[in-house]
């Protein structure tokens, strides 16, 4: 019973991760290779001021949430100036410095030992240690996330997302400030990332660079990519089977060493058979395809 | 006599050597429909390109109700009153043709990120207002029964007529229009230059440029002939088409 709720907690963590990455890559069209980085400086900043100062967790999220946003407009500004291919390129590199920092910042960080004994939260005076617990805790905020995306992709701001996506110029022609646009969006996806990396931090109570690494992110645009790239449900879908399908090789019985390498062969199989097949993903309708039709 | 509405001041554009543009000065009056003719390559979408922002100018000025625009952003030029139109025709393909038009509208509430959660009910009136006017737009161009298709399966024709909708339901000003009948069937060039002849009877001023010369005499208060990126020509119709220049580029 508690695997199980371990699972749908692990996919609600992603849930929230992909979802905020949908909003960017899936709406907005930009790719971004940075979503485990954002993921990783809220599950640091929450870790560290919990440990630190002992402050309430409803603080710590807000904290790391907001600086996750912060940092997220840190690296949108300058790097959403540039042109959609040198953006991805961009991501990367800030994935790869914030990788880096984690790991070899030991005083701070902790360095590859990483951050142990994360105190469990505490709301309004109730400890929250049960996996129950935690599973309403985590599916809230997850709620909370699918809300925001949605009422976002279905206002007239969404419009102007996809707009952007599909072509800049025109939007551009129509008035609309695309450069403002792509950072806001760039910064609600990195403050909803660091929001699910406090949800990990405060879950797993122990955290280490390992787990903010550049395949990180590339799981998590898998899951966008597989769920379906700008579909509400895509998200949810793709977190499900992805995180789903590594514990069914455990139940098959491959020892956890050959496990390990087979999820990584599977995770990319699959993503082969989706771009070939079904671009669009299970439920989406975006293709990530710039579009070449004329008339 | 009130300062024009456009005035383009010897406007200078090179690229890797190739003048585009060469001292090209015109003025534009609110309510004037201007034919912009010439060759291939005579400068003219880049002109437009200059005027609305995507391409810097080397030299010159461009002065829209005063006020220099050739240092502003693209979006800040739309949202002054300079719609345009592409040649090679843009539209939001894979959303409606009621979205396409939607989107085009200036100032909507909707589109600023605090109203997506808040003040909710002044969007969403604002937004109930547009889609009644992208109707009655869309009605009044004979694309209401198309209104919920993605703009991509509409034909060639409707596609272009969409265009011109959309960059009406911006409110400009001015409107920049290029080639909006290349390429289409008779009914719908009869169709489209109608739309575009009414024009200044809304208040609206016109650039357009055009190859179908025939449609540029039958609409156009005045035309600009321009080669070589310079103005070669300018009066009414009937001037520039005797105009001893002109003849001799267009027999080149």
């Amino acid at each position: 019973m508690e695997y199980l709720l371990h699972i749908l907690i692990l996919i609600s963590i992603y849930v929230i991760l992909s979802a905020s990455l949908n909003l960017v890559a899936g709406y907005t069209g930009l790719v971004s290779i940075a979503h485990a980085a954002f993921y990783g400086v809220g599950a640091y900043v929450a870790a560290l001021i919990a440990l630190n100062l002992h402050s309430p967790f409803l603080i710590n999220i807000l904290c790391a949430g907001m600086l996750g946003g912060l940092l997220g407009a840190l690296v949108g500004i300058p790097s959403l100036r540039i042109r959609d291919d040198y953006f991805v390129i961009a991501t990367f590199a800030f994935q790869v410095i914030t990788f880096s920092i984690l790991n070899n910042w030991v005083s701070f960080t902790g360095g590859p030992m990483g951050l142990p004994g994360i105190p469990e939260p505490v709301i309004f005076g109730l400890r929250i240690s049960s996996h129950v617990g935690f599973l309403i805790l985590v599916g809230f905020f997850c709620g909370l996330t699918l809300w925001v995306c949605h009422r976002i992709v279905r206002s007239p701001f969404g419009r102007v997302l996809k707009a952007i996506r599909e072509d800049e110029v025109l939007a551009q022609a129509t008035g609309k400030n695309v450069a403002a646009y792509k950072v806001l969006v760039f910064v609600i996806g990195a403050g909803l990332a660091a929001v699910a990396g406090v949800m990990y931090a405060y879950y797993i109570s122990f955290i280490d660079p390992t787990s903010f690494t550049v395949m990180e992110s590339i799981f998590i645009i898998s899951i966008v990519i597989i769920g379906g790239a700008g579909s509400l449900w895509g998200p949810v879908v793709g977190a499900a089977v992805l995180v789903t399908i590594p514990e069914l090789l455990r139940f098959i019985g491959m020892p956890s060493s050959v496990a390990a390498n087979v999820r990584q062969i599977l995770y990319g199989g699959l993503l082969v058979v989706f771009m070939m097949w079904r671009p669009q993903g299970f439920v989406g309708e975006y293709t990530f395809q710039k579009d070449t039709l004329q008339g | 006599m009130s300062a024009p509405l456009l005035e383009i001041d010897s406007l200078d554009k090179n690229f890797d050597g190739v003048t585009a543009l060469a001292g090209f000065s015109y003025s534009v009056r609110g309510g004037e429909l201007v034919g912009l003719i010439g060759p291939n390559g005579a400068g003219k979408t880049t002109l437009f390109n200059v005027l609305t922002g995507f391409i810097p100018a080397d030299r010159g000025r461009a002065r829209f109700k005063s006020i220099d625009v050739l240092r502003l952003p693209p979006h800040r030029i739309a949202n002054m009153g300079i719609g345009r139109t592409f040649q090679k025709l843009r539209l939001i393909w894979r959303i409606s043709v009621l979205d396409n038009v939607l989107l085009s509208f200036k100032n909507q509430p909707g589109e600023r990120l605090g109203n997506v959660f808040f003040r909710r009910t002044a969007s969403a009136k604002q937004e109930a207002e547009n889609r009644n006017k992208a109707i009655s737009l869309l009605e009044e161009t004979g694309l209401r029964e198309k209104l919920y298709d993605p703009a991509e399966n509409l034909s060639y024709g409707q596609q272009k007529l969409l265009s011109l909708v959309c960059c009406f339901a911006g409110e400009p000003d001015l409107l920049l229009l290029d080639e909006p009948v290349a390429g289409i069937a008779p009914e719908m060039i009869e169709k489209i230059l109608s739309i575009i002849r009414d024009l200044p009877r809304r208040g609206k001023s016109v650039i357009l440029i055009e190859h179908n010369l025939d449609a540029v005499m039958q609409v156009c208060d005045r035309v600009v002939f321009m080669d070589a990126g310079a103005k070669v020509s300018e009066g009414t119709p009937e001037q520039v088409r005797n105009d001893p220049k002109v003849i001799e580029a267009y027999l080149d």
